[in-house]
């Protein structure tokens, strides 16, 4: 059994959800040109995921095995819908431009992973733990792709000039292929050698 | 994990979709005030963003109630009502999409006619004047129309001789992000700014080309350069521009409102 704390920190950098199961790529491509829709985007599937993870682990023990996929999806859903209300409130200029990506966490196979592989075999506390944990991985990638395409994209960070850019009368001149979703590939690409080059264990057998 | 009896199962099921549908309900209605005041507030601000007045430091509010006039008018006569034929129609009521759709406040489109493809069209239309200290600066028209997935709502911001145009924008559409949804880019945007949207003798000139817009063009200032990979998106904005600006929409409001040169 492992601790609550390596039930938190593993997922974060060493079993990220990305780079390691390999999870919830389409999202982080189409969100991550600016930091700030990283950040929301983030926070939406942290939410959804400990959520859901607590809430299929409290009743794993009664969901009849035959529906439990539909299930699992019907409460997912839930809490997807009221992530979406809550940033439409709150957020309204970034919920426009993340727009379907939010409905979309819905099909975010971390999230029906984890729940599959995690919660329907574990108690409450440490499925909600673990749903942080995975979120976190999540958000790590997320808001690393972000900063650096945002930066080397247009220059910014958070919307606020870092590198002048050469059309504003500075020197730095944006290389438009980092605002393109193909540029999160080769950064999660990047991401995940490095993370095998420190634990080569993770690599595939030749 | 459970073994599951057909009793059971229907039990659990319906209690987790009680559950959920509780959950999203109450989410969606008491958040509800506070998503519209935020369309609310953007609309304004699409409204300040077509005039080409917003700032993104200053209240939206504000700015709004200084430099903008809402005007009502009758698309068939084209001329100002002064007395709301119903209370829905004042400024602060006013929807375009209900009105659209009442059926005593709008008509029905002939198929042939039908550009825009929307079929029907409200009577009446809520338009703004940009003031600039006593003067009409600009005039903002509401426009829309079918794209390729969605009806495309926008506003078009005409000069004061309601011949130039000053500024495009949608304020909602569904089209595909990166593609369709590139009407939202600024740089596309500012290609409207300057364009005619008719020539001297008053016929309407504008449209939205499939290629680049060559600057030796003599027509360019009737031009707009299309986007690329939007084939449909863009047909749906010529469609949507020819059907508004001409004769079945704000023509004779046109007419009426432009200023007489002396020649």
């Amino acid at each position: 059994m492992k601790t609550l704390k390596s039930t938190l920190t593993t997922p974060i950098i060493r079993e990220n959800p990305i780079a390691f199961q390999v999870l919830g790529i389409c999202s982080a491509l189409a969100v991550t040109s600016k930091l700030e829709t990283s950040i929301v985007m983030s926070l939406a599937v942290t939410f959804v995921l400990s959520f859901s993870n607590l809430a299929v682990s409290l009743i794993r023990k009664h969901i009849p095995s035959n529906v439990r996929i539909i299930i699992e999806m019907t409460i997912i859903a839930s809490l997807v819908i009221v992530a979406d209300q809550m940033i439409k409130a709150f957020a309204y200029d970034i919920s426009k431009q993340l727009s379907v990506y939010v409905g979309l966490i819905i099909t975010n196979c971390i999230i029906m992973g984890r729940a599959e592989a995690f919660a329907l075999q574990n108690p409450p506390i440490p499925s909600f733990i673990d749903g942080i944990g995975n979120g976190l991985g999540y958000s790590a990638i997320l808001l690393t792709v972000g900063a650096v395409r945002e930066l080397i994209g247009s220059g910014k960070l958070l919307g606020i000039s870092v590198l002048p850019v050469q059309t504003e009368g500075g020197w730095y001149v944006p290389n438009g292929l980092f605002l393109l979703p193909a540029s999160a590939f080769f950064l999660i690409g990047l991401i995940v050698w490095f993370l095998r080059t420190i634990y080569p264990d993770q690599a595939e057998e030749e | 994990m459970a073994v599951s009896n057909p009793k059971q199962t229907l039990a659990m099921t319906l209690g987790i979709c009680l559950v959920c549908s509780v959950l999203v309900s109450v989410a969606a209605v008491t958040l509800k005030p506070i998503q519209q005041k935020n369309a609310e507030t953007d609309k304004l601000k699409n409204i300040l963003m077509a005039a080409g007045l917003y700032d993104d430091k200053a209240d939206v509010q504000t700015i709004f109630t200084d430099h903008i006039h809402p005007v009502l008018i009758d698309l068939t006569t084209g001329s100002e009502i002064q007395e709301l034929p119903n209370p829905s129609l004042s400024p602060e009521q006013y929807d375009l999409k209900a009105a659209a759709k009442d059926p005593t406040m709008n008509r029905k489109i002939d198929a042939d006619k039908d550009l825009a493809r929307i079929r029907e069209m409200p009577k009446f239309v809520l338009v703004y004047q940009v003031l600039e200290g006593d003067s009409v600066d600009q005039w903002i028209l509401p426009v829309y129309g079918k794209g390729l997935w969605s009806t495309l709502y926008g506003l078009l911001a005409l000069d004061h001789d309601l011949k130039t145009v000053r500024g495009f924008t949608f304020y909602e559409h569904g089209e595909t992000p990166g593609l369709g949804g590139e009407v939202d880019n600024p740089a596309w945007k500012r290609q409207w700014i300057g364009k005619k949207i008719s020539d001297d003798s008053g016929v309407l000139r504008i449209e939205v080309i499939k290629a680049k817009v060559s600057a030796d063009d003599p027509n360019a200032a009737y031009k707009i350069d299309g986007l690329s990979g939007s084939t449909l998106t863009t047909r749906g904005v010529n469609n949507l521009i020819q059907f508004w600006l001409g004769e079945e929409g704000y023509a004779t409001f046109i007419n009426i409102h432009q200023p007489k040169t002396n020649s």
